[in-house]
């Protein structure tokens, strides 16, 4: 089998099928689309060269850099978002009571579709039949905001939604992490007389950083490329209020016709995640992994 | 070594056989109707067909459809009708897609004029005046067809027709000591004192925008007469008319007032229709297309369906449109693939659909069809007839402005709308965003 395993034919045909699949369905798309974003395309008709114009044009669109800004603070917001989430990791991890219950009632959002997710929210968050302003009338709130009608609240009312969307998902990354820490190297630091906070910051975070690292690239990108509670809660709306970027190319692209413009944003928006990758990556890099 | 190679070749087709299991589930999706699959030859055509009007939300229409195409394929035995179903938003999205890899059923729904328009610059729709010009002559209430031509050339055949009367909860009105507005002042007057006794006056989904641009097409419609909005939509006038300003204005008036439901913004349409179903605001503003919830619709409790009523919007003093011109149009129509493999039989069948649903779907399913109906003997709740006796008083018919304008400038009608309605910009901004959209599209 070994032998069969260094044939160069071999591995090739074992490759094969997964990179057809990557190249026809991932690079491909994502090639044509950066050749669709040269062009003015309806998305139907003749398409037309226009060479650059369309990214000239989305350097210039006040719109579009408003969605990028919302798309932003999004990203730092669940960034952010990986403290309390650490918090809870290291909390669970440790030996308490229920841990195990609590760990599953995290991860539920994480089981439900986007959509049911948005449909959820959407009801909490009615102005005057919601349960939240039910609530707020009840404690005496006089006139509770109309939060997702409201250009000021409903990007955060919407980003509350998707911060605790995806709080399992980490939650459970950090708590699988946690886990995986010897048993030995806690007990050595109780001999040594650490208390519980410093096992857990001068210990326990050191040695799962690689892990984090890899939670903070994801939060990012996947703030940066964020869509579904968007688009079902507001729509972008109202006034732009909450369009983020990807929202803001669908609209382009499919609710008007400029498939051209539509492919310029989505490129744009794949160019400006790579960027932030690589910088992400260059920030949190570190000399060497912590080993003890 | 042989056996080793064995061992390769053999979980190679297993590593093949899942990619291609994955690349196949998509098939499921296409629901297939019952009993279309059974009798195929070789010999058998097979027209494919996509409507939105799936089971769950539009139970009698599909009841329609569905009887509809079995008629049809018991007339025409070798011909098999291949049904797929999605819901509106969804639909028109697929079809979107579908269009850009050229793979349009050969029969599909459509909406009139903006949103026709692409798929006819790329050449998608089959024309179809040989059927206007032949079995299908002078059916159609007139205008409705038209509004699917472009360079007199038509490309759809209308089903529906709607026109958009202002409903009222008239035990809400009675409650509240207030009279049917036939009048702006009037109106205020009713929102006015509506507002003040704690009542919401009127639910509005302006999440949705188009839901807002019906009422100020009907201002802009009572003020300045129904030419006003088409012709700045047409290019023959400009969109900064001091009409139009003034119909902006009268919407900040309204706001200000507290007319529309408190975070009308945030809320979708459905959500909208809900508060005027539970009996939470007193007015809605909607087309047609809803008569079965005020009438049939069981799911409705009977004592809200008896206090539901309508009006004609009222008109405004001093300005220029009456009482009798109504925004609306044509809803859905039915389009042939221009690149169908099965012409023919598809143009056969989408003549044969207008002619039943025209018999058909008012006393099935409530629907006003686009082709004429004799209302002489028809069993019908009474706003029924009253609204198909309406309609054949109407003076005008406004079609609706995103549907007039090309899929880019009715985004931006759409988004000013809201904009106008949130008070966010004023309505000299709002008549010169749209007049700058209109312009650069010249």
């Amino acid at each position: 089998m070994n032998k069969v395993m260094s044939n160069k034919a071999v591995i090739a045909l074992y490759v094969l099928p997964a990179f057809i699949l990557i190249v026809a369905l991932i690079y491909g798309p994502i090639l044509i689309t950066g050749y669709y974003g040269l062009m003015d395309w309806d998305g139907i008709g003749e398409m037309t060269f226009v060479g650059l114009e369309n990214y000239s044009q989305l350097i210039q669109d006040g719109q579009f850099w408003q969605s990028a800004k919302h798309s932003f603070l999004l990203a730092f917001f669940s960034t952010l978002s990986l403290v309390p989430y650490l918090a809870i990791s290291l909390i669970l991890a440790g030996k308490i009571k229920g841990s195990d219950l609590l760990r599953k009632i995290y991860l539920i959002p994480m089981l439900l579709s986007s959509v049911a997710i948005a449909q959820l929210w959407v009801k909490i968050y009615d102005p005057n039949n919601g349960m939240l302003n039910s609530f707020l009338t009840m404690v005496g709130v006089e006139n509770p905001p109309s939060w997702l009608a409201d250009t000021n609240l409903v990007l955060y009312a919407i980003f509350v939604a998707i911060l605790w969307q995806y709080a399992g998902f980490y939650i459970i990354i950090y708590y699988a992490a946690l886990k995986g820490i010897p048993e030995t190297l806690v007990e050595a630091a109780k001999i040594d007389g650490a208390n519980p906070i410093q096992i857990a910051y001068k210990i326990k975070v050191p040695l799962i950083s690689g892990v984090i690292k890899v939670t903070v690239v994801l939060a990012i990108v996947g703030s940066l490329k964020y869509f579904d509670l968007i688009y079902v809660m507001t729509g972008g709306g109202p006034n732009g209020a909450s369009e983020v970027i990807a929202s803001y190319m669908y609209k382009k692209a499919f609710d008007t016709f400029d498939f051209g413009y539509g492919s310029a944003i989505a490129f744009f928006l794949l160019i400006i995640t790579l960027v932030v990758t690589w910088i992400t990556r260059k920030l949190t890099a570190s000399e060497d992994e912590v080993q003890y | 070594m042989k056996n080793a190679w064995h061992k390769v070749l053999f979980s190679f087709a297993l590593v093949l056989m899942f990619a291609l299991a994955a690349c196949g589930g998509n098939e499921e999706e296409s629901e297939e109707n019952a009993d279309s699959g059974e009798n195929e030859s070789d010999s058998s055509k097979t027209i494919e067909f996509m409507h939105l009007w799936p089971e769950g939300s539009s139970k009698q229409h599909h009841e329609i459809v569905n009887s509809i195409i079995d008629e049809f394929e018991s007339d025409h035995p070798d011909v098999t009708v291949d049904v797929e179903i999605l819901g509106n938003e969804q639909y028109k999205e697929k079809l979107k897609v579908l269009s850009t890899s050229n793979e349009l059923p050969d029969v599909g729904m459509t909406w009139a004029a903006g949103f026709l328009d692409p798929y006819v610059s790329g050449n998608m729709f089959a024309p179809l005046d040989d059927i206007l010009e032949g079995p299908l002559k002078d059916k159609f209430v007139a205008g409705t067809a038209e509004a699917y031509a472009i360079d007199d050339v038509t490309y759809g055949l209308p089903l529906e027709l709607n026109i958009t009367p202002l409903f009222y909860n008239q035990r809400i009105f009675d409650e509240n000591g207030v009279e049917v507005p036939e009048t702006f002042e009037e109106l205020k007057e009713v929102i006015q004192t509506l507002a003040d006794n704690g009542v919401t006056p009127v639910a509005l989904g302006n999440k949705d925008r188009w839901t807002g641009s019906m009422w100020y097409m009907y201002l802009a419609d009572r003020i300045g007469g129904p030419e006003v909005l088409n012709n700045a939509i047409n290019r023959t006038g400009s969109f900064e008319d001091p009409a139009l300003i003034k119909a902006a204005e009268k919407i900040q008036e309204l706001v200000d007032m507290g007319a529309f439901i408190n975070g009308f913004n945030g809320l979708g349409n459905d959500e909208a229709k809900g508060y005027f179903i539970n009996e939470q605001a007193a007015m809605y503003l909607m087309a047609t297309w809803d008569l079965p919830e005020w009438t049939t619709n069981e799911d409705n409790p009977q004592e809200f369906r008896d206090s539901v009523e309508y009006t004609k919007f009222p008109t405004v003093e001093g300005g220029e449109g009456d009482i009798n011109s109504y925004v609306g149009g044509p809803g859905v129509g039915l389009f042939v693939a221009e690149n169908s493999d099965v012409k023919e039989e598809a143009k056969e069948f989408v003549t044969f659909f207008v002619e039943k649903w025209g018999e058909r779907s008012v006393t099935d399913a409530g629907v006003i069809p686009a082709t004429v109906v004799d209302t002489e003997g028809l069993d019908l709740p009474q706003m029924y007839i009253d609204i198909l006796n309406d309609l054949n008083e109407a003076s005008n018919l406004t079609l609706y402005a995103d549907v007039q304008m090309s899929a880019g400038v009715a985004d931006v009608h759409l988004d000013s709308i809201q904009a106008l309605f949130g008070e966010a910009i004023t309505p000299e901004d709002f008549v010169k965003q749209q007049e700058d959209a209109l312009a650069a599209e010249e």
